[in-house]
């Protein structure tokens, strides 16, 4: 057996041997983990301690609530009010169905209403909070609050829907908020447009001032699982509150405006301070509420406000251009003398102006027999424009309408501003490739054929004028801040004249503007003035104006044989514009005003009783004559 | 540790008492403490409660632990005589729940006796290494060196490590190549036939992928099993949510049921296959580096068990089992760390389950018979010899 022993120690021999070559490889194997974990834990770590939080922490964003708009005394024109939605979450009940039956019995549920939650709950997960019922009232919630133990699964959640008090009547200058389209959240880099159901300004005051209004996204931090459940909230930074807007609106005033003219069909008006300007009231009729369009507006009640025949998505006051009339005589009148053409410059008005073989008329047929320049304007001779237009020049004309800010944009912080058109020779070229007839210089020195004008515009030239001569701009924005100034006077000093280098002057000559104060005075204060019988006949709120009736249609020949057919027989698409400019006080000229009537006939008629009106609601509320206790012109919300 | 109890060359009738004192109580002890790293785990995994894994996994590894120390008092020589037997009876079960697997049982590979699931590709893996362990302590070392005679233990690994591949247990199936290789090599077999068979393999698996053997949806299954980082969504999901959790343990770690990968449910399979990952997210660096050294003297202890066997059996029969051990503890944690793909291969004594744990404890009650034995002489067939 000495062969067998041999043999034995050979094997062990040879096992030890690879034993031990094995045990070496599993050593090894063994570092190659030690080292891929120090790998892992201490050189990567880093990378994976943040895909680890990646994994765990879902960044919210808390949406700001956006700032108020005020008016200028501080009074809320639009505001946030809470929102109450009922929310289910599956989980938490063991009967869907019975929860959801008992709910719609507090608050009843359409059909659709119900089906959309089933489906939603479908589509989600058993911890997702679904929406049940948007917009509870104060009595639903109460109801739904008081019955939760009955209703497992069911909570109340609140967040900020915009409101506006005043509903149709700011609808116009305020705009209003409405979710953003795909194209907008790409386009703007603010990540709260992501959140759903967060809404930026459309239009208005909301869409110039948005990003003031709208302020910065608080972040929530929030530990989640694999699924998505939410475990806890890791921190939470509030946003930052959009400013407040206060605005140079006096509610009041707009309220009147606006309640004025809605008797008219299709109608708009404008107040401003000729010194800062300011607007004090912007009224455009028909109107909308604006709280269609936050709740997400119908298709069929779109498609009615945009195919209304009376436009009420638009505000005519900075969107709508109006041939001017005679309102535009104002600008005729300035640039004759400009030319040189004197005060006492006077023509014979027999009814009819001839020029070459056209044969142009007066508004009165009869003729106005000699009349200077202020007598021109007070009795609106269409004859005297007539031969101190063909005197003067369409450029000239046209230059002295850029001054008054006519022909271009006001820079008023409104979106959808109307530049209106002021027409010259080498626009005419310009745009319609054609050349510039001597005549058309006559038809637009009484405000016809080509040119265009905003209300504002009107409102501004008025303004120009009665101010001295300072080419003020209109605003709506005053400041930001919580609420109005000193208590009762919006800011709105007794005595303000115009500071010294507020605006920049204007290049005319201020005896020139004397002499259309002048006019405009006589216009309303002169017994044979067009608009007489509509002045202002308190002591000391006495207005100047100028009437306008711009002709829409085309008057021919043989219908002026047969007689001018009245307005009153025309369809209103084809009766004339009604104008009316003005300011008040007279001999201390504080506020300016237009108004136009689309196709509401002739301006002294129709236009001027509404701007008297305004403009004596407007001085009765002037905080220099009021009694501030009187009427603090704040309101409660409603 | 090893404290050797001196035994005379004569087998005297031995007292159970003297027995038990010679079994290895460190090892024991060892035993214990992983598994007790794996108890807290199991805590930890249920986000702190007993309930429902940490609870019954104390009282399978209690019931274990009995079955080690009895396997560990029984004679040495009883293994060899019955090892064939064994791997017979492991063989015909491993058919058996193939075609039952086939059959009715749906994807099914065990057998329930009730109290405990046998999977008999487990059992196997005991069985091998018992029956290769026979087979080179009967073949002395001039016979190793002829081709003929490594026949029938190369049938002895391939057939079984076939079945449980066509399961698919592709783990189970390279774990018995592997401890099958690993006893070829103890036991003398030369250098060039394994690096022939390797040769082969390679040049074999070239030609297989550039032929038409393989459709292309096969081989992107292939390309997605060796490197599932490439589809993050599906299979790569698992092991880079395991990367994230382990770099992000750092380390010192998170802290005990700290764990947010494992907690938030980032990390799957947290009780069983990733185990390991959530350990190192909740202890760091220093937790892995002090498991896998627990892991590495548990291995040890059975080299150093099977070199001081005097029999040729016993000493293929502890190595085989200690290479067993190894074999399981680096693929899972290798698999976790995103070293080796992912082939679902538990962590012994830690993974919730009781298939692992027994066929680990019992690998240690056999070792600990084989330590107890250590001077026993053992003949050709298993008889005693003087």
């Amino acid at each position: 057996m000495a062969g067998n022993k041999q043999q034995a120690q050979n094997q062990a021999k040879i096992f030890s041997r690879r034993a031990m070559i094995l045990g070496g490889m599993q050593a090894t194997l063994v570092g190659s983990l030690i080292a891929r974990l120090y790998y892992l834990q201490v050189i990567e770590s880093e990378k994976y301690r943040l895909l680890a939080d990646e994994n765990r922490i879902n960044l919210r964003l808390l949406p700001p609530s956006r700032g108020l708009i005020l008016d200028r005394f501080g009074v809320p024109l639009a505001a946030n009010f809470p929102n109450y939605r009922a929310i289910l979450v599956a989980e938490q009940t063991k009967d869907l169905e019975q929860t959801l039956g008992d709910f719609a019995r507090l608050v009843p549920l359409t059909e659709r209403e119900r089906t959309k939650v089933m489906r939603e709950l479908k589509r989600n997960r058993a911890f997702t909070p679904i929406p049940v019922k948007e917009d509870l009232s104060w009595e639903q919630m109460s109801q739904v609050e008081l019955n939760l133990p009955e209703l497992p699964g069911i909570s109340i959640e609140e967040d900020q829907k915009r409101y506006y008090p005043f509903a149709g009547l700011t609808a116009h200058i305020l705009g209003y908020v409405q979710t953003a389209s795909e194209s907008e959240v790409a386009a703007d880099p603010d990540p709260l447009l992501t959140l759903p159901g967060f809404r930026i300004g459309r239009n208005g005051l909301e869409r110039t001032y948005d990003s003031s209004l709208r302020g910065s996204a608080g972040k929530s931090e929030i530990e989640v699982n694999s699924v998505g459940r939410i475990i806890r909230q890791l921190s939470r930074v509030e946003g930052k509150a959009g400013a407040d807007l206060v605005t140079t609106i006096d509610i009041g005033l707009q309220e009147f405006a606006q309640q004025r003219i809605a008797a008219e069909q299709s109608c708009s008006s404008v107040v401003m301070d000729i010194f800062s300007g300011e607007i004090l009231a912007m009224a455009s009729t028909p109107s909308f509420d604006p709280a269609s369009f936050y709740r997400g507006i119908s298709s069929d009640e779109w498609r009615m406000l945009n195919t209304d025949m009376f436009r009420p998505l638009t505000n005519k006051t900075i969107s709508d251009g109006y041939a001017p009339g005679s309102t535009f005589k104002i600008v005729t009148t300035m640039a004759a003398q400009q030319a040189g053409i004197s005060p006492n410059f006077s023509v014979f008005c027999p009814g009819v102006y001839t020029f070459g073989p056209m044969r142009l008329h007066c508004w009165k047929k009869e003729g106005h027999g000699h009349v200077s320049m202020t007598d021109a304007l007070k009795h609106s001779c269409d004859v005297y424009y007539y031969d101190i237009a063909k005197r003067v020049g369409i450029d000239a004309i046209a230059e002295m309408a850029r001054k008054f800010g006519l022909g271009t944009v006001t820079g008023i912080d409104l979106p959808g501003e109307n530049s209106g058109v002021i027409p010259d020779q080498a626009w005419k070229i310009g745009t319609l490739g054609e050349k510039w007839y001597p005549g058309e210089t006559l038809v637009a020195g009484i405000g016809q054929g080509f040119i265009q004008t905003t209300p504002l515009q009107l409102c501004l030239m008025t303004a120009r004028v009665a101010n001295g001569g300072y080419a003020i701009t209109p605003r709506l924005f005053k400041r930001y801040g919580a609420s109005g100034g000193a208590a009762g006077t919006g800011d709105l000093a007794a005595n303000a004249g115009l500071a010294e280098g507020a605006a920049p002057k204007m290049d005319v000559n201020p005896n020139h503007l004397a002499i259309i104060r002048r006019g405009m005075d006589l216009v309303t204060n002169d017994q044979r003035g067009t608009a007489y019988r509509r002045r202002i006949d308190i002591p000391g709120m006495e207005m100047a104006g100028k009437t306008g009736t711009s002709q829409v249609r085309r008057i021919t020949m043989a219908e002026r044989a047969t007689g001018v057919r009245k307005n009153e027989d025309l369809p209103w698409p084809q009766r004339d514009h009604a104008l009316f400019v003005a300011y008040a006080p007279v001999h201390q000229p504080r506020y300016a005003i237009s108004v136009v009537i689309e196709h509401g006939g002739g301006g002294s008629t129709f236009a001027a009783p509404i701007a008297r009106d305004i403009l004596i609601e407007c001085q009765r509320r002037d905080p220099a004559r009021r009694n501030p206790n009187d009427e603090g012109g704040r309101r409660e919300m409603p | 540790m090893f404290a050797m109890t001196p035994m005379g060359n004569k087998q005297k009738k031995v007292s159970l008492g003297e027995k038990l004192l010679q079994l290895n109580w460190s090892l024991v002890l060892l035993v214990t403490a992983v598994a007790s790293i794996g108890f807290a785990m199991l805590y930890s995994a249920a986000h702190g409660s007993a309930d429902p894994w940490m609870a019954a996994q104390m009282k399978r590894f209690g019931l274990g632990l009995v079955g080690m120390l009895i396997l560990g008092l029984i004679d040495l020589r009883l293994y060899m005589r019955f090892a064939y037997a064994f791997y017979a009876l492991a063989f015909v079960l491993l058919v058996y729940v193939e075609f039952l697997g086939e059959i009715g049982m749906g994807a099914q590979r065990w057998i329930n006796l009730g109290f405990i699931q046998l999977q008999p590709s487990e059992m196997m893996k005991v069985a091998l290494v018992l029956s290769l362990a026979r087979y080179f302590h009967g073949t002395d070392w001039e016979a190793v060196g002829k081709p003929w005679v490594l026949i029938p233990p190369t049938l002895m690994a391939v057939a079984p490590a076939g079945l449980v591949m066509k399961q698919p247990d592709l783990g189970t199936a390279v774990t018995l190549m592997i401890v099958g290789g690993a006893m070829f090599f103890a036991a003398g077999v030369r250098w060039w036939k394994f690096a022939i068979i390797i040769a082969v393999g390679v040049v074999g698996a070239y030609f297989a992928w550039n032929s038409d053997l393989l459709h292309d949806y096969q081989k992107a299954r292939i390309l997605t099993f060796l490197d599932p980082e490439s589809d993050v969504r599906g299979a790569g999901y698992h092991i880079i949510q395991s990367k994230i959790a382990l770099g992000s343990g750092g380390i010192w770690g998170k802290g005990f049921l700290q764990g947010t990968q494992s907690h938030l449910d980032f990390l799957p399979e947290r009780q069983t296959d990733f185990i390991f990952t959530m350990f190192a997210e909740e202890w760091g660096l220093v937790g892995g580096v002090v498991l896998l050294s627990l892991y590495s003297m548990l291995v040890l202890y059975g080299v150093v068990i099977a070199l001081r066997c005097r029999s040729q059996f016993g000493k293929m029969m502890a190595f085989g089992l200690s290479f067993n051990l190894f074999t399981y503890f680096f693929i899972n944690t290798a698999m976790v760390m995103g070293l080796i793909p992912v082939v679902g291969v538990p962590l012994p004594l830690i993974s919730y389950g009781g298939t692992a744990m027994m066929t680990v404890l019992a690998g240690f009650g056999l070792m600990m018979s084989a330590y107890v034995h250590r001077d026993a002489k053992i003949g050709r067939t298993g008889r005693e010899e003087n």
